[in-house]
């Protein structure tokens, strides 16, 4: 049955995917697995990402699945089973920039390569960020932007941390629209990610992960 | 000129719409009175350099030069975007003070900002702007949503005005909310009954939506009045305004303002047939909202933003299922109507390269961002002329000597024989003024054809 499921969410049939989900909740079958299977295939959707065969649609459409799946199985269980985690990682678009497709995109992927992430949504000021870290303790920090006037964004955030005496305590990597080496360099992170695959490299590089 | 118009053929209809470019008029209908013999010697020679990069007939003096800003003369007039959107006036300062700085081939307009107050009086809820969702020194940004939603389809594939009149707007309007209760107008066909259909325009909330309507077109009123003499202005300096006006392409109809990026992706998988609809009801719009605005402005360019089919958006399939047959649909009709089509690919092509040389020669500009421009000439050098596509990151954070050694390898690889035009890869707010400078002294130093 979860082999089904798994392929059912991995080959993006929406339909038989939740349909399997129910018959198994009312086959009384465990809930963990039903959900350790929703996540085996966010893992097969995040190495077809990876590969060049999936795109936004199926990133998206993957991500709603698995909330659907998670709805169905709720009842049955509080909260999803604990799946052993490299580190992790605090994500945001910087401050007065709104944009989050390339900022969800990468927390889907570093959450399907075993990363706990903790998402700041958008226009995220320095500050918040600061917080987060003292709360959150991440060992990576990924800064997203799109628009240009991002590129200060991301250097007072950078700022913020030194200020707050964080800077040293964890690894920042920056990404979106037009970032590149040079705005790296121009901002003080430690490394710019090309796309989400990067910044998942970056992150395993950092917490030691294979 | 014997011809109507109607019996021109493509070819012709653009030449005409060029040679109307050409001979530009002040606002009573007579011919333009330029501020001095150079400045006319140099309208035309702007035009006929971006002309002839189009055209691929033969190449122009020199490679074309376009710096094509979002809120860049605000920045570097030392104003907040929020200024330039409240305060008209400043805004045409702002705008003219970078044309007459930069010397470009062309601008275009000063229309970009808009006008704030005219937002805030019909509480626009599509975008976030200064002082309303975004601080003063940040440029509005679209608010993602499902303005459209998923069972709308049909509403909007059998009447796609009606959709926008009736539903769409009392949408992203908060103040014309009311509109909502407006009646279809097919029922004004007969006297029996007609009454009914305007008992809304009695009721207090409608007529509340009336009053902000009719403030909301006096605002955008004095807004014209104050920056609409700027493209005249400019032209009597030798400056045209390349733009005739807008389209979009169908998918990014749907996926930016209508459905959203996750609802339209969602549909891709959950309801395909009702997209593919939707995107053929709304091209024969997005084909008269190009001409009629090239018709009435005349001239040829219109501008094409596009968005969701850029690469890692869609894969190949997608993007030849689902993002190109409409858009070809709307460039081949612009181009019919003599129009010259402006797509504007933000982020990279690298894998649509192929897909869209699918056109006519000579007939269309593309602007390129992260698309590497070598391989873009390779591969639609022969059919169309490429824009492009100085980096961002460079011009905000790199030094002049970096720009220039980038702008001569930029036209090594993409400006041979013509069909080139220079310019920033995507719109640019905050970058260094020096940079800029640089990028075009290098253009007029590595751009002459001899």
């Amino acid at each position: 049955m979860s082999k089904k499921l798994i392929d059912a969410i991995a080959d993006m049939k929406e339909q038989e995917a939740l349909k399997l989900a129910k018959e198994m909740v009312e086959g009384g079958s465990d809930p963990a697995e039903i959900l350790g299977a929703a996540r085996e295939a966010m893992g097969i959707v995040g190495r077809r990402y990876e590969e060049g065969t999936y795109f936004l649609p199926e990133l998206m459409l993957a991500g709603v699945m698995l909330n659907e799946i998670a709805e169905i199985v709720k009842p049955e269980l509080a909260k999803s089973p604990d799946v052993k985690r490299h580190g992790k990682v605090l994500v945001g678009t910087v401050e007065g920039d709104i944009h989050d497709i390339g900022k969800d995109i990468v927390v889907f992927m570093l959450d399907v390569n075993g990363f706990d992430v903790l998402d700041l949504g958008v226009d995220v000021p320095p500050q918040k960020f600061v917080e987060a870290m003292k709360d959150f303790q991440p060992q990576v920090v990924g800064l997203s932007g799109f628009l240009t006037l991002a590129f200060d964004a991301m250097k007072d955030t950078v700022d913020a941390m030194k200020k707050a005496g964080l800077r040293d305590k964890v690894k920042i990597m920056i990404g979106g629209g037009q970032i590149s080496d040079e705005i790296r360099t121009y901002t003080g992170a430690d490394a710019y990610g090309k796309d989400a695959m990067a910044g998942v490299s970056l992150a395993k590089e950092w917490v030691g992960a294979k | 000129m014997g011809k109507e118009w109607g019996e021109l053929s493509a070819d012709e209809k653009q030449e005409a719409l060029f040679q109307r470019w050409l001979s530009p008029k002040d606002p009573q209908g007579n011919d333009l009175g330029f501020q001095s013999p150079e400045a006319e010697k140099g309208y035309e020679e702007r035009i006929t350099r971006i002309k002839d990069a189009i055209q691929l007939k033969k190449s122009p003096d020199r490679v074309p030069a376009l710096p094509l800003p979002s809120m860049f003369p605000a920045f570097y007039s030392g104003m907040t975007v929020e200024e330039v959107m409240y305060d008209y006036d400043k805004c045409y300062a702002a705008w003219k003070k970078f044309v007459l700085d930069f010397d470009p081939d062309g601008h275009m307009g000063c229309a970009g900002p808009g006008p704030g107050k005219f937002f805030e009086i019909l509480d626009y809820k599509l975008y976030a702007w200064p002082g309303h969702g975004v601080s003063p020194q940040h440029s509005y940004q679209c608010l993602e949503g499902e303005y459209m939603k998923a069972d709308e389809y049909d509403a909007l594939i059998q009447d796609p005005s009606g959709f926008f009149s009736n539903v769409y707007l009392p949408r992203v309007f908060g103040a014309l909310e009311p509109f909502q209760m407006l009646p279809l107008l097919p029922g004004i066909l007969e006297m029996y009954g007609v009454a009914f259909n305007f008992i809304p325009y009695g009721l207090p909330p409608v007529q509340g939506a009336l009053n902000a309507l009719m403030e909301a077109g006096g605002e955008a009123l004095k807004w014209v009045g104050a920056v609409g003499g700027f493209d005249g202005e400019m032209a009597t300096l030798g400056y045209p305004n390349i733009l005739a006006g807008f389209t979009k392409a169908p998918f990014d109809t749907i996926a930016d303002t209508l459905r959203g990026t996750k609802g339209a992706m969602l549909d891709l998988y959950r309801r395909p047939e009702k997209l593919l609809e939707a995107m053929d009801a709304v091209t024969p719009l997005m084909i008269k909202m190009g001409v009629g605005a090239a018709m009435m402005n005349g001239k040829p360019l219109i501008f094409i933003p596009l968005h969701k089919g850029a690469d890692g958006f869609l894969s190949d399939e997608q993007f030849k299922t689902f993002y190109w047959p409409t858009l070809r649909k709307v460039m081949m009709g612009l181009i019919e109507a003599g129009c010259v089509p402006f797509p504007v690919a933000e982020g990279g092509y690298n894998s649509r390269l192929e897909v869209i040389q699918d056109l006519p020669k000579g007939r269309t500009l593309w602007m390129f961002d992260q698309t590497d421009m070598a391989r873009a000439k390779e591969v639609l050098g022969d059919t169309a002329c490429i824009l492009g596509n100085v980096p961002l990151d460079l011009l905000s954070v790199g030094t002049p000597e970096q720009v220039r050694d980038y702008v001569k390898k930029l036209i090594d690889a993409a400006g041979k024989g013509g069909g080139f035009i220079l310019g920033n890869g995507a719109f640019f707010d905050d970058i260094k003024a020096e940079n800029l400078k640089a990028m075009m002294e290098a253009g007029r130093e590595y751009g002459a054809y001899r």
